[in-house]
């Protein structure tokens, strides 16, 4: 399953966040979660490979779950993006 | 020379003797390693003893600094437990028999370089985060004792080539008086840290690790960014008594913070901040603002390529008024055009674009931008003290338009079952002369009104702001601004209105005994200005500058009003 988000925080994806995003996918033990953005895709359970990716604003970034837990992975994740205001739903 | 100077990092000033910080040796050399499982124990070690130092640190900081401040401790964390990190190093061990000392340099400092080469200035100061977790390890990996700033048990004032985040939560504030650096900027942790710590600092010096020695005395002047090595003794007078100063001022500011503001013979006004986006309003809560008197909503707009959507825009104001736990909010609606560009509306140039297609008068054209902020807007009414003021008002006309636009899309919103408060104040901006002239009328169909001085100067004057040889007729305290600042006062009043002011004059020395005098209810200002205008205020008698302000309305030139003000005030 994927959902793909616009970078809305005029930060990018900084620090705290992607502590955020990291802890929420490593929640789910049996699914794996990935993002991809700019042709580069990393595993979301590391927060060297989502800062690894150089999110700014105006990027689009898509995240990834595949596994046991998918649905409720991506809607845990798409929550973290929501509500810390990093990004939008990108239609 | 022994004054040097770098970027003023955190306020305060400083006189003690210099505490050299100095980081170890971490020169690693590669060595084959015949039992890769120790090599590999010795990691899980290392790794292991610093997970609980970055646990103790997380948790004193927590304590002491709060959740935001803990935080990049907790990504430190994350970045040791990191498999993109530990898996490298493990194989680099297992793969090529090296000591994991060496592997782990190597791989993190791929990581390091990548951070560098990052567009962004943000993510380049991740670099930072990462040398200080490998060094970390490496302290134990090496067997390196360093001496952190926490065993620090004497007044000193540390100089250090840079602060990493862990060597800054470790300063204790009983000991370390201040502290200076070669590198850094306004935005490093390192500064950050000191804001909060209330540690006085200058960073970005670029030479101070050369020049001071152990011992020297040091004065460190985080207002103007000056440090001082070996100063005479009439310098140190001077900035003792420079410190004093400051030291008594913010002690009487931050017993301000909670207080309402209250002149001499006990009038209360509103002291308000004017914000630009939501991360302003954690400033406006420190500084002890009342509400926001003017959010600027423009940079909602600004940065990008295409109009944000009423969701964005909603979750923003939203925000705000929960950030401001109930407390008045004084959106500005779109106010673009001028001076303020939006390359994606492709709007044509102008001859005179402060006198053109601009704000209110763009927005009654292009509904569909309009509207959509408006629902926004009403939508988020639902949490907290709304109130919503149309910038560039010139005719009672444009107001009706605006109002009516704004009750349908309320009409419109209640039908679709959305929530939207009762109490929304409606208001507009007083910046152009006609609107001030006609309060009277204006009063009695709006709920506020709020100054906006920038413009109302340059409008009354007849003199572009931005251009420097009529610079000298920017008069706030012209007795003609004043006379319009009164009639829109008094007009408010009349009908048991309120008036604001948003612009610089409202955060002025000098015209806040004039404003006060004037009656104005709501001085809005940035919020750093907050505190010392509270101050100020307690000092003045309302009644005093009631008469003060009405000799002023007859002089004749603005240097004989402030003239009036310094004669007076002080």
């Amino acid at each position: 399953m994927q959902t793909t988000f616009r970078i809305i925080d005029e930060d990018g994806i900084h620090a705290r966040p992607a502590t955020a995003l990291v802890n929420t996918a490593t929640k789910f033990k049996g699914t794996e979660a990935f993002a991809e953005a700019k042709g580069k895709k990393v595993t979301l359970k590391s927060i060297l490979g989502v800062l690894s990716l150089g999110l700014e604003a105006g990027d689009t970034l898509t995240l990834i779950t595949e596994g046991s837990e998918e649905a409720e992975a991506l809607n845990a994740l798409q929550e973290v993006m929501v509500k810390e205001g990093l990004g939008e739903v990108h239609e | 020379m022994n004054k040097i100077s770098g970027i003023a990092a955190s306020a305060g000033i400083a006189v003690a003797r210099a505490f050299i910080l100095e980081h170890p040796d971490y020169t690693i050399t590669k060595t084959a390693v015949t039992d890769v499982d120790a090599e590999l124990a010795k990691l899980n070690d290392a790794l292991d003893k610093s997970r609980g130092e970055l646990q103790t640190i997380k948790e004193r900081t927590l304590a002491e600094l709060g959740e935001k401040k803990a935080e990049i401790f907790e990504s430190h964390l994350l970045i040791l437990d990191d498999p993109e990190l530990i898996t490298p190093v493990m194989d680099k061990i297992r793969e090529e028999s090296v000591n994991a000392d060496y592997a782990l340099n190597e791989v993190a400092n791929q990581f390091v370089e990548m951070f560098q080469n990052m567009k962004s200035a943000y993510l380049q100061e991740r670099a930072a985060d990462m040398r200080d977790v490998t060094k970390r390890v490496l302290n134990h990996l090496l067997g390196i004792h360093y001496v952190s700033p926490a065993e620090i048990s004497e007044e000193v004032i540390v100089i250090a080539l840079d602060l990493t985040p862990s060597d800054t939560a470790q300063l204790n504030r009983n000991f370390v008086k201040g502290f200076t650096t070669n590198i850094g900027g306004r935005t490093s942790h390192s500064a950050i840290m000191a804001r909060s710590l209330e540690i006085p600092a200058v960073v970005g010096t670029k030479n101070v690790m050369s020049l001071v020695k152990a011992g020297d005395l040091v004065i460190v002047d985080g207002l103007s960014g000056d440090v001082l090595i070996n100063p005479s003794e009439a310098e140190v007078a001077e900035y003792t008594a420079k410190q004093e100063a400051y030291n008594l001022q913010i002690a009487e500011w931050k017993k301000l913070r909670d207080e309402p503001t209250v002149s001499a013979d006990g009038k209360h006004v509103e002291l308000a901040a004017n914000i630009g986006t939501p991360n302003d309003v954690t400033g406006v809560i420190e500084n002890g603002g009342e509400g926001v008197g003017l959010y600027r909503t423009e940079f909602l707009y600004m940065g990008r390529d295409k109009l944000p959507s009423e969701e964005i825009q909603y979750n923003a104001y939203k925000t705000v008024l929960e950030n401001m736990q109930g407390k008045p909010v004084v959106v500005r609606t779109l106010d673009i055009g001028g001076d303020k560009e939006l390359p994606y509306l492709e709007l044509p140039k102008e001859m005179n674009p402060f006198l053109g297609y601009r704000a209110i008068r763009l927005c009654l054209d292009r509904q569909d931008i309009f509207r959509t902020q408006l629902r926004a807007l009403l939508r988020a009414s639902a949490h907290g003290d709304l109130r919503i003021m149309f910038p560039m008002i010139a005719t009672l006309g444009e107001f009706r338009a605006a109002r009516d636009l704004l009750l349908e899309e309320k009409t419109k919103l209640r039908e679709e079952g959305k929530e939207v408060s009762d109490s929304i104040q409606l208001g507009i901006m007083v910046e152009i002369p006609s609107t001030a002239v006609l309060a009277d009328q204006f009063a009695k169909e709006v709920d506020f009104f709020s100054i906006g001085t920038n413009d109302l100067i340059q409008y009354t004057m007849a003199a572009d702001r931005m251009n420097e040889q009529v610079a000298y007729l920017y008069q706030p305290y012209n007795p003609a601004i004043l006379r319009l600042v009164k009639i829109v006062i008094d007009a408010a009043h009349a009908e048991g209105k309120w008036t604001g002011m948003c612009g610089e004059m409202a955060g002025d020395a000098t015209a806040i005994p004039l404003l006060l005098g004037l009656g104005l209810d709501e001085f809005s200002m940035s919020a750093t200005s907050i505190l010392p205008a509270r101050s100020q205020i307690s000092k003045l008698s309302a009644a005093d500058m009631k008469e003060m302000a009405a000799q002023a309305l007859q002089l004749g030139t603005a240097e004989e009003v402030a003239a009036l003000v310094q004669s007076r005030v002080n």
